[in-house]
C-alpha cells in the first residue's frame, strides 16, 4: 500500500479506539489482523456498529464489504448493542437432552423475545450457544459471564426475575 | 535456558513443594468453577491463613480431575477425595488432614470410573498448578524438549513419532508421524505450525479441560512438532467461547518466553519457536484445516479444495504443520518414554489412549481416559456408571454433528477408529453422549441437522441447499407429515451429499441421519405411518420447535 494513504483518525474522542489502535498496531496495520482487531473492539464496546466497522476497515485497508463479511459470518459478533444483562442458554447435544428446549422455551414466554433479541426495556438479551464446553453440568446456562450448571425452569425464572424487577 | 537450568528450576521447586506436609488440591477448571471452586479456594485460604499453618499446609489450584458432575472436587494429601465442596466446609476438611476423612463429602475413588482409567494426556490434570510453570516442570515438564532439542535430530524425532502409532485426535485420525514428515519434506524456509483448538463440537470438551488444566503440555507439544518439522512460529488457534483456556495459555506463553523456553535460540541451539494465540470467533466449520487457515488469515472461515494440502500450501501459502491439542498433549510423553511404549497401548491400528466427555443420560459426567478398544458397555455402564432413574440405554452418540449413534447392539464394539467407522460413526474429537428412552432419535437427527444447516458456510451448493431440504424433511417427519416420498428423497440426499460436498462438514451432515435411520428405522415409521413419536417428544411445542 502506498505510504501517502494516511491513517484515519478514530471516529470520536472516546479513550476505548486507544485499546482498538494498539490492537492494529500489533497486527502491523494488515489485513490478517482483521478479526483480531474486531475482538477488541466488541470487548470495548460490546458491539460493532457501522462506524466501528468502517474505522477498521479503513486502518487494515481491507475494503468496508470484507470487514462486514467476516463480522457477520461469525456468530460471536454482533451488530447491535446487547441489554443490560445476557441470558445464554447452552444449546449443545448434552443440554438438548436433559431439557434446554424447555428451558429455551419457558425464557422466551416469559420475556415475550426469540434469542437473539432484547426486551424492550432494554434490560435483558437472550442468547443460546453451540457448547458452553460445560457438558458435564448440563444443561448450562449463563448469567451475565458466570456459568450456573443443572439449571432447571423456576431456577432460571427466579435469576431473571431479579433482573426484570430491579 | 539450559538442561542444566531446567534441572535446577525443578529442584528448586521440589524442595519448595517438600516443604509442606500437607496439601489440599482445590479444581479450579471451567466445570468446577461455576459451582463455585473459587469460593472454596478462597475459604480454604483463609482458613489455613487464620491456622497459622500456612509455612506447612499448602492450598493449590490445580485443574479438571474428572468427575464434574460431582462438583467443587477437591483431594487432600491424606489421598482423598471430596466432592461438592462448598466453602463452609473449609475447617472440616483442614481437620481431616491429619485425622479421619470427612465422611459426608468423601467421593469414592475405588470405582470404575477412576479404576479403569489410563491417564497419558492428562495424567498432569488434577495435579498440576496451569498458571505455573515450575510446577510443570517440577513434574518432568519440558525434558522431553531437552531432549529433542541436544540429543534428536529431526528425522529421529518424527520416527519416534511415527513408530508410537499416535493419530489425530481431532476426528479423522491422519497418522501424526506422517503428516509431520510430509511437512518436514515440503520445501521452504517459512514453515508454520497451528493447534486446532477450536472445539466446535456440541457435547465435547476434552480440549478446554487440557487447556485449562495442563496448557505447558500442549506448548511443549508443540515445540518439538517445530523442532520436527522445521518450523519457527506457531499459532493456537483457540474459541473466544473459553475465556479461562485463553487466559492460561497466555500466561502460559508468557512464563515460557520468560525462563526462555519460547524465543530465539532456544537452550542455545539455532531453533527458534514463537508461539501466538488467535482467537476463533464461533463458526463450527473453522475445525476444517483449511477453513481454520483462512480465519487465521483474518478472512471468513471457508474451506477450500484439497490438494494442496495445508502440509505443502497453508498458513499465507507456506507449508503448515495443523494437529489438535490433544494431538499436541501426546507428544512428550511419547518423547520422554519412547514411541514403542505408547504403541504397546490401544489396539492393533488405534493405538494409545483417548479422552472422552462423558455426558447426557448418565450417572457420571465428566472426562476420562482409556486406552483404545475398551467396549461401549464398559464406557457407559461401568465407568458412566449407567443410566440413571432407572430408564433404559437407547444409544450413545460419537462424533458431535458428523457422527453417529450406535444402538444397543454396538454396546460390545471396541472403540477405535475403524470399529467406529464401520458401524456408521466417527470417533470425533471425543464427545460421547448418551441418550435414553426419552430421547427421540429423529428429533436428534433434526437438531443435528438444524446444527449442520446453520453451520454450512455457504460456499458449495450441496451442503449449503442440502442440509435445507434435509432439514426441512426432518421437521416434517417430527410434525407428522411426511410421506415415504419424503424418506426416499432424504436417503438420496445423504448420498447426495455424501459425496458431492466440498469439506468434512457436507460430507459428514448426513451421518447422524444415516445412522438413525438405519438403528431405528421403526421410529422413522412410526412418525409416518402412525403419526405418533414412540418417545413422546416430537408433536410437543415445547421440545424441538423452538430449538
Amino acid at each position: 500500500m502506498p505510504s501517502y494513504v494516511a491513517k484515519p483518525t478514530p471516529p470520536n474522542q472516546d479513550k476505548r479506539w486507544k485499546l482498538v489502535d494498539a490492537t492494529i498496531r500489533r497486527q502491523g496495520g494488515q489485513a490478517r489482523g482483521l478479526i483480531e482487531t474486531l475482538h477488541t473492539v466488541q470487548e470495548a464496546f460490546g458491539y460493532l456498529d457501522a462506524q466501528a466497522l468502517r474505522y477498521v476497515a479503513m486502518s487494515l485497508r481491507v475494503p468496508l464489504s470484507r470487514a462486514y463479511g467476516v463480522a457477520t459470518f461469525y456468530h460471536f459478533f454482533t451488530l447491535k448493542p446487547a441489554g443490560e444483562h445476557t441470558c445464554v442458554v447452552c444449546m449443545g447435544t448434552a443440554c438438548y437432552i436433559k431439557g434446554a428446549p424447555q428451558l429455551l422455551d419457558a425464557v422466551q414466554r416469559d420475556l415475550g423475545i426469540a434469542p437473539g433479541e432484547t426486551t424492550a426495556d432494554k434490560k435483558v438479551s437472550l442468547l443460546t450457544a453451540r457448547c458452553l464446553g460445560s457438558c458435564g453440568l448440563a444443561p448450562a446456562v449463563v448469567y451475565d459471564q458466570e456459568v450456573a450448571g443443572k439449571v432447571g425452569i423456576p431456577a432460571i425464572r427466579e435469576h431473571l426475575k431479579k433482573w426484570t424487577s430491579a | 535456558m539450559t538442561t542444566e537450568e531446567l534441572d535446577q528450576i525443578a529442584e528448586t521447586e521440589r524442595a519448595e513443594q517438600g516443604k509442606y506436609t500437607q496439601r489440599v488440591n482445590v479444581c479450579v477448571a471451567a466445570g468446577c468453577l461455576s459451582c463455585q471452586s473459587q469460593s472454596v479456594k478462597d475459604a480454604l485460604d483463609k482458613e489455613v491463613a487464620s491456622r497459622g499453618t500456612k509455612d506447612h499446609c499448602q492450598v493449590k489450584g490445580v485443574g479438571c480431575m474428572g468427575l464434574c458432575s460431582e462438583g467443587p472436587l477437591v483431594s487432600t494429601s491424606a489421598g482423598v477425595l471430596y466432592k461438592k465442596v462448598e466453602a463452609g466446609d473449609g475447617p472440616a476438611i483442614l481437620d481431616s488432614l491429619s485425622g479421619e476423612p470427612v465422611k459426608r463429602l468423601v467421593c469414592p475413588t475405588d470405582v470404575p470410573f477412576f479404576q479403569r482409567q489410563k491417564k497419558i494426556v492428562l495424567e498432569n490434570s488434577g495435579v498440576v498448578d496451569p498458571e505455573r510453570i515450575e510446577d510443570y516442570v517440577s513434574l518432568n515438564g519440558y525434558t522431553a524438549l531437552m531432549k529433542v532439542l541436544t540429543e534428536m535430530s529431526p528425522r529421529e524425532v518424527i520416527d519416534e513419532v511415527t513408530k508410537s502409532g499416535l493419530r489425530g485426535r481431532g476426528g479423522a485420525g491422519y497418522p501424526t508421524g506422517l503428516k509431520w514428515s510430509t511437512v518436514s519434506k515440503s520445501v521452504g524456509t517459512q514453515k508454520y505450525v497451528i493447534c486446532n483448538a477450536d472445539e466446535g463440537d456440541p457435547g465435547a470438551f476434552m480440549d478446554r479441560s487440557v487447556l485449562e488444566s495442563d496448557p505447558h503440555r500442549v506448548l511443549e507439544g508443540m515445540l518439538i512438532a517445530g523442532y520436527a518439522v522445521g518450523a519457527s512460529e506457531a499459532y493456537i488457534y483457540v474459541r473466544a467461547e473459553y475465556p479461562l483456556a485463553i487466559k492460561r495459555l497466555r500466561t502460559a506463553i508468557r512464563q515460557a518466553e520468560r525462563v526462555g523456553l519460547l524465543g530465539a535460540n532456544i537452550c542455545g541451539t539455532r531453533f527458534s519457536f514463537s508461539i501466538d494465540l488467535r482467537l476463533g470467533a464461533g463458526a463450527f466449520v473453522c475445525g476444517e484445516e483449511t477453513a481454520l487457515i483462512a480465519s487465521v488469515e483474518g478472512k471468513r472461515g471457508m474451506p477450500r479444495p484439497r490438494p494442496p494440502y495445508p502440509a505443502m500450501e497453508g498458513l499465507f501459502g507456506k507449508p503448515t504443520l495443523i494437529n489438535n491439542v490433544e494431538t499436541y498433549a501426546n507428544i512428550a510423553p511419547i518423547i520422554r518414554n519412547g514411541g514403542d511404549w505408547y504403541a504397546g497401548i490401544g489396539t492393533e491400528k488405534s493405538k494409545g489412549t483417548k479422552v472422552f466427555a462423558l455426558a447426557g443420560r448418565v450417572e457420571n459426567t465428566g472426562l476420562v481416559e482409556v486406552p483404545m478398544g475398551i467396549s461401549l458397555r464398559e464406557m457407559v455402564f461401568e465407568i458412566g456408571g449407567g443410566i440413571p432413574e432407572g430408564r433404559k440405554f437407547k444409544a450413545v452418540q460419537t462424533g458431535g454433528p458428523s457422527g453417529g449413534c450406535l444402538p444397543t447392539d454396538c454396546l460390545d464394539m471396541p472403540v477405535d477408529y475403524e470399529s467406529l467407522a464401520k458401524a456408521g460413526s466417527i470417533m470425533g474429537s471425543g464427545g460421547m453422549i448418551v441418550m435414553d428412552e426419552s430421547s427421540c432419535m429423529v428429533d436428534v437427527a433434526k437438531y443435528f441437522m438444524d446444527f449442520c444447516m446453520t453451520e454450512s458456510c455457504g460456499k458449495c451448493i450441496p451442503c449449503r441447499v442440502g442440509t435445507y431440504q434435509m432439514h426441512r424433511i426432518l421437521t416434517a417427519v417430527g410434525n407428522m407429515t411426511a410421506t415415504d416420498q419424503d424418506l426416499k428423497l432424504l436417503q438420496e440426499l445423504c448420498d447426495l451429499l455424501k459425496h458431492t460436498s466440498l469439506c468434512g462438514l457436507g460430507q459428514s451432515a448426513p451421518n447422524p441421519v444415516v445412522s438413525t435411520l438405519r438403528s431405528f428405522a421403526e421410529e422413522y415409521r412410526a412418525h409416518i405411518e402412525e403419526h405418533r413419536c414412540p418417545a413422546g417428544v416430537c408433536g410437543q411445542p415445547a421440545q424441538g420447535e423452538t430449538a
